[in-house]
C-alpha cells in the first residue's frame, strides 16, 4: 500500500530514491537490525528490480544473462513490505512538508528520506555527441542498446581507456565486433596503472584484436543522423557507426542541488552518511564523504552498513573513507592495483619485472609500510598486499621476499595451486572441507554473494585453516570482477559486535570491566551473551588482564578448556600426559600402560611434541584415568588449550657428540616455568643442543638453539597450515637470560596479540622489530614483562586433572543426569 | 499417553550450559539458557552427529563442538546457510525440577 494519503502512520516512513546497489544494500543492513523500524518506499528509475551493476560487464561480454546479476527480485521487495515504484524517476524533494513527488505525480511522505541516486556516465561536450549510435555504458538499458547495435554494425569505437571503457570494448569484440579504443592519455588505466603495467595491457589487448589510438582526443563524432566515426583533433577519422563513451562518471546530485541541500562535486555527507538536512541520508555514488567519492562497490557496502546503523537508531557507526583496490574484468587478463602506486618523494619501488612471463609487480613503499601496489600477469597475492596496505603493517623484515609472495613454499593443503584463473571447475580450492572451485563460484552466482564471510558461510571453504583464503578472494574477485566488497579495515572482533579486539582489551583495561557479561553490556554487544566467537576471547582477555582476581567463566571456554582434554569426532576424548621435555621413566610408562588396558583406551600414540596420546577416552571415564595417572606423578599435558603446550628437546651434551649445551635441561627449566599458562593461541617451545636443531626449534613459537658460546633465541615460527621458519631474536650466555626473555615473551605475546592469533601472524603484524625493542632492547621492560608473567603463573599451575580426579572440582560436568519417574 | 520423566533440579544445569541424559532413545542434552529457559535435543549435531551437550550455548542457539554448527535450541533447526534438524523433546521446569517427554515435538522430517 502506497502510504500516500495516511494521516497517522504507525510506523515513521522510510522513503529510497533509488533502486540500486548502495540503496537497497542499506535497506537489507536496515533490516537486519531493525526488521519492523520502517514503511519503506523505493523508487528506481529504471522500469527493473535491483541488479549487479559491477556484472554488467560480463553480460555485454555474453559470459551472463540479465537474469544472473539480479540482487533482490519483487518477491524480495513484497516479503519485506517494501513498495517499489520501479520507473518512477523522482523530481522533486519538499524539505518543508517532507515528501519526495515523482514525475508522474507520485507522492510520497516521509520521516527519514535516503538518496541512493548514483551517477551518470560523462557525455563528452563534443558535436555529433547527440547522434544516433552514441551511447554510453552504465546501464542494462546501454547494454541492451549495445547488442542491438552489434547485430547489425561490424565496428565500434569507444572512447576512454579506463576500467569501464577497456570493460565496454571487451564486451563489444566478444560480440563479434572490431574495436578501437580512443584515449587521452599514453597510459591505459592512468588511474590504476603505472606506464609498464599499462604497456603490458595495451600489448595484451592488441594480441587479442583490439585497436589503439592514444594518446588522442576525440574532437568531433562524425555523421548527419546516426554515428559514421569520430575526427580526432589533428584530422584522422576513424569509421564506425557505433560510438560507446566511457570517460567516467558524474555524482547524480541534481535533485538534491534542487532541494537546496549542500552538493560539492557529490552531496555532501558526514561521517554518519547525514546530508546537511538531518532526515535526508545519502548513500553511494552520489555522495562525498570527507571530500572524496566513490565509484566502487566495497566502498558503497561501507557506507551502506553505517547509514543503516543510524537509521535503525543504533547511532554508534562512522564512515570514515575506503581504502579501494581495482581489478579488470577482463577474462583472462590478470592484473590489481590498490593505493598510491605513483609513488613520489620519500618512496621507495620495489620491482619484479619478468617479460618473458609476462609478470610485472610493484610495491610502493613509504617509511617500511606500503603505500599502493600494481600487479600485472600474477595477482594472488593481491589480497596479502592489500591487507597489509589497509593494515599499515611493518614490512620491514618481509622486505628480501616481498614480492615472492606471501610465503608460498611451504603451505599445506591446497595441493600448490595459486593462480585461481587457471583452476579448473573440479579443482579442490579448500583442502580441509573439500570445497571445489566450481561449487564457489555457483555459490557466488546463485546466492549472490559479495563477501568472504558469505563464501566461509555458505561453502565452508577457507572457513577452516584458512590456508586458501587468498584463492577463495582472487575466486571473488574473478567471478564478481574484482572489486568486491572487501573486509573493512578493522575488523570487528565476531559479528556479535562492531568493536575491534583491540577495543575491547583497552575498554576491559580501562573501565576495570571484570566479567564476559559486563563487558558485553558495557559495550553493547548485540546479542547479550555473545556466540561461540567472542565468549572465549573475552573470557581469555579478561583472565590476562586480571591474573588472581578474575574468575574463569567456565560456559564460555571451548569443551576442550571445560574438560581438560581433547574432543575427538566420535564425542570420545584424548588424554595427554605432562612429560617435562620429553623425558619420561619406566614409572609413568607402566602408569600409561596400565590406564590404557584398565580403561579399554583403544589407541595409545607418540605425538609429533614427544607426548604421548591416550585416544578414546569416554568423558565420565577421564577423572578416574587422571586419578591413576597422577598417582605415577603425571600431570596435565594441556594438549587441549590455547595454552603452553611442549617443549620438545634433543639429548644435547648430557649423551650426544655434538652437543654443545644441555638441552634437555634446559627444556625442562622452560616446561617449569611455562606451563599452565593460558596464551591467546597454543604455543610450543623447543630447545636444540647444538644448530643440527634436532628438536626443530626454528619452526617453534619459542625455540632455543644452543651453540658454544651460549644460546639463540627464534621467535615466531610454525609448522602447521603455513609454515614459517623463526626470526632471529637474539643471542643470550646464560641459561637464567633463556628463562627471562621466555617469560618476557610470553607475556608480551598474552598481552598484544588478538585471540587465536598464533605468535607468527601476530609478529607479522606488529613486526619483529617491535617485539625486539620490548624485549631485548628495553631491559628494564624486559624485567618487568617477565615478573608480570611469573605473577600471572602464580595462580596458574595449579594441575586441572587433580583438581578434577581428587577435589571433586567441575564434578558435574563428568556425570549424566539420573532420570527418576515423574 | 505423554510420559514426563523427572531428570533433576534446574540448578543441576549450568546457565549458558547443558547436561546429558541416557534414555531409551538415546542420549539427550538438556540445555539451560542465561535466561533460565531449558530445551532438550537429541545430543546429535545434524552434520555428523556431534555431541552438541558439549557446545558454547548463546541466546538459544548452541555451537556444535564438532564444526562451528549452529543449532536452534527451540526445535533443533541447524541456523542458516547450513541445513538440516535434530529431534527436539518437550521440557518442563515445574517447582524447580526439570522434566523430559520422550515423544519428540516434531518428528524430524528434515534431513
Amino acid at each position: 500500500m502506497p502510504p500516500e494519503g495516511t494521516m497517522e502512520p504507525r510506523k515513521p516512513r522510510l522513503v529510497v530514491v533509488g533502486n540500486g546497489m548502495a540503496g537497497i544494500r542499506t535497506v537489507e543492513e536496515l533490516l537486519k537490525l531493525a526488521p519492523d523500524l520502517y514503511d519503506i518506499t523505493v523508487f528506481g528509475d529504471e522500469p527493473c528490480v535491483n541488479y549487479n551493476r559491477i556484472l554488467l560487464s560480463p553480460v555485454l561480454a555474453g559470459e551472463k544473462k540479465f537474469d544472473d546479476i539480479i540482487l533482490n527480485g519483487r518477491d524480495w521487495y513484497e516479503a519485506n513490505g517494501i513498495t517499489l515504484y520501479a520507473g518512477k524517476e523522482v523530481i522533486e524533494i519538499d524539505r518543508v512538508r517532507r515528501r519526495v513527488i515523482a514525475a508522474d505525480g507520485t507522492v510520497a511522505p516521509y520521516d527519514r528520506l535516503l538518496l541512493a541516486t548514483g551517477s551518470s556516465p560523462i557525455v563528452l561536450p563534443i558535436p555529433g555527441a547527440q547522434l544516433r549510435g552514441v551511447m554510453t555504458f552504465r546501464s542494462i538499458a546501454d547494454v541492451e542498446r549495445m547488442f542491438d547495435a552489434a547485430r547489425t554494425t561490424r565496428e565500434a569505437i569507444v572512447i576512454g581507456g579506463g576500467l569501464l571503457g577497456l570493460e565496454a570494448a571487451n564486451g563489444l569484440m566478444k560480440q563479434g565486433l572490431k574495436v578501437t579504443v580512443i584515449h587521452l592519455m599514453d597510459t591505459l588505466m592512468e588511474r590504476q596503472l603505472d606506464t609498464t603495467a599499462g604497456q603490458m595491457l595495451r600489448a595484451s589487448l592488441e594480441g587479442r584484436g583490439m585497436a589503439f589510438r592514444m594518446p588522442a582526443q576525440t574532437e568531433a563524432v562524425l555523421g548527419t543522423e546516426r554515428a559514421e566515426g569520430v575526427r580526432l583533433k589533428g584530422g584522422e577519422e576513424i569509421r564506425a557507426p557505433l560510438v560507446v563513451m566511457a570517460v567516467g562518471i558524474r555524482p547524480n546530485t541534481a535533485l538534491a542541488k534542487k532541494a537546496g541541500l549542500y552538493c560539492e562535486r557529490g552531496v555532501v555527507v558526514g561521517d554518519t552518511m547525514q546530508t546537511y538536512d538531518p532526515a535526508i541520508y545519502a548513500v553511494g555514488e552520489c555522495v562525498q564523504s570527507r571530500g572524496r567519492t566513490y565509484g566502487l562497490v566495497a566502498p558503497l557496502f561501507d557506507q551502506a552498513k553505517v547509514c543503516a546503523n543510524h537509521l535503525a537508531q543504533l547511532g554508534f557507526s562512522r564512515y570514515a573513507g575506503s581504502m579501494t583496490a581495482t581489478k579488470l574484468k577482463v577474462s583472462g587478463i590478470d592484473l590489481f592495483s590498490a593505493g598510491d602506486f605513483a609513488g613520489g618523494e620519500g618512496t621507495e619501488e620495489i620491482v619484479l619485472h619478468d617479460p618473458g612471463q609476462g609478470i610485472y609487480k610493484k610495491v610502493i613503499v613509504q617509511d617500511n609500510r606500503i603505500r599502493g601496489a600494481v600487479l600485472y600477469g600474477d595477482s594472488v597475492d593481491s589480497a596479502w598486499y592489500f591487507q597489509l596496505l589497509r593494515d599499515g603493517t611493518d614490512i620491514g623484515e618481509l622486505r628480501d621476499r616481498l614480492l615472492f609472495g606471501q610465503a608460498h613454499l611451504g603451505d599445506s593443503g591446497r595441493g600448490g595451486a595459486d593462480a585461481a584463473v587457471a583452476m579448473t571447475d573440479t579443482a579442490e580450492v579448500c583442502g580441509c572441507n573439500g570445497v571445489c572451485k566450481g561449487t564457489i563460484v555457483k555459490a557466488i552466482a546463485e546466492k549472490k554473494l559479495f563477501t568472504l564471510e558469505q563464501v566461509r558461510a555458505h561453502t565452508k571453504a577457507s572457513s577452516s585453516c584458512g590456508s586458501c583464503t587468498g584463492l577463495v578472494e582472487q575466486i571473488l574477485a574473478h567471478t564478481l570482477g574484482g572489486d568486491y566488497s572487501a573486509a573493512p579495515k578493522a575488523k570487528p572482533l565476531c559479528t556479535c559486535t562492531d568493536h575491534t579486539h583491540d577495543e575491547v582489551r583497552d575498554s576491559i583495561r580501562e573501565h576495570r570491566l571484570m566479567t564476559v557479561a559486563e563487558t558485553m553490556a558495557f559495550m553493547e554487544w548485540r546479542a547479550p551473551n555473545g556466540c561461540h566467537v567472542c565468549r572465549p576471547a573475552v573470557n581469555y582477555y579478561l583472565l590476562c588482564e586480571w591474573p588472581g582476581e578474575y574468575a574463569d567463566d567456565k560456559q564460555s571456554r571451548f569443551i576442550n578448556e571445560r574438560a581438560h582434554a581433547n574432543i575427538q569426532k566420535d564425542g570420545t576424548y584424548s588424554v595427554v600426559p605432562r612429560m617435562w621435555g620429553g623425558i619420561t621413566n619406566p614409572k609413568e610408562l607402566r602408569a600409561i600402560a596400565d590406564v590404557a588396558e584398565r580403561f579399554n583406551i583403544p589407541t595409545v600414540k607418540v605425538t609429533g611434541g614427544q607426548r604421548i596420546d591416550l585416544l578414546g577416552v569416554k568423558k565420565e571415564d577421564l577423572p578416574a584415568v587422571w586419578r591413576e595417572l597422577g598417582k605415577a606423578g603425571l600431570v596435565s599435558g594441556h594438549a587441549y588449550g590455547k595454552a603452553l603446550r611442549t617443549v620438545k628437546t634433543c639429548v644435547g651434551s648430557e649423551w650426544c657428540r655434538f652437543g654443545t649445551q644441555d638441552s634437555t635441561a634446559m627444556g625442562i627449566k622452560l616446561e617449569k616455568m611455562t606451563w599452565g599458562a593460558w596464551t591467546p593461541h597454543k604455543v610450543k617451545l623447543a630447545v636444540s643442543g647444538c644448530p643440527r636443531n634436532c628438536a626443530e626449534a626454528t619452526i617453534k613459537d619459542f625455540g632455543v638453539v644452543a651453540v658454544e658460546s651460549g644460546w639463540e633465541l627464534h621467535v615466531g615460527g610454525n609448522g602447521g597450515v603455513k609454515v614459517r621458519v623463526t626470526d632471529l631474536l637474539c643471542k643470550v650466555r646464560t641459561e637464567e637470560e633463556v628463562l627471562e626473555y621466555c617469560g618476557a615473551f610470553m607475556r608480551l605475546y598474552q598481552e598484544e596479540a588478538h585471540y587465536l592469533e598464533r605468535t607468527a601472524p601476530w609478529i607479522e603484524r606488529v613486526g619483529l622489530a617491535h617485539v625486539k625493542q620490548r624485549i631485548v632492547d628495553d631491559s628494564e621492560g624486559r624485567k618487568a614483562l617477565h615478573r608480570r608473567f611469573l605473577h600471572a603463573q602464580s595462580f596458574l599451575q595449579k594441575d586441572p586433572w587433580a583438581e578434577r580426579a581428587n577435589e571433586g572440582v567441575d564434578r558435574d560436568e563428568f556425570r549424566t543426569l539420573e532420570a527418576v519417574p515423574a | 499417553m505423554s510420559a514426563w520423566i523427572a531428570v533433576g533440579r534446574l540448578e543441576e544445569i549450568p546457565r549458558l550450559g547443558a547436561r546429558v541424559i541416557r534414555t531409551p532413545k538415546g542420549e539427550i542434552a538438556v540445555f539451560r539458557t542465561a535466561d533460565d529457559r531449558v530445551f532438550a535435543l537429541d545430543d546429535r549435531c545434524p552434520h555428523k552427529g556431534g555431541p552438541l551437550s558439549q557446545g558454547i550455548v548463546h541466546g538459544a542457539r548452541v555451537t556444535c563442538p564438532l564444526h562451528n554448527w549452529m543449532v536452534e535450541l527451540c526445535d533443533g533447526r541447524a541456523v542458516a546457510p547450513d541445513e538440516g534438524c535434530t529431534v527436539s523433546y518437550p521440557v518442563r521446569v515445574e517447582e524447580g525440577v526439570v522434566a523430559l517427554c520422550l515423544e519428540s515435538s516434531k518428528a524430524s522430517r528434515a534431513a
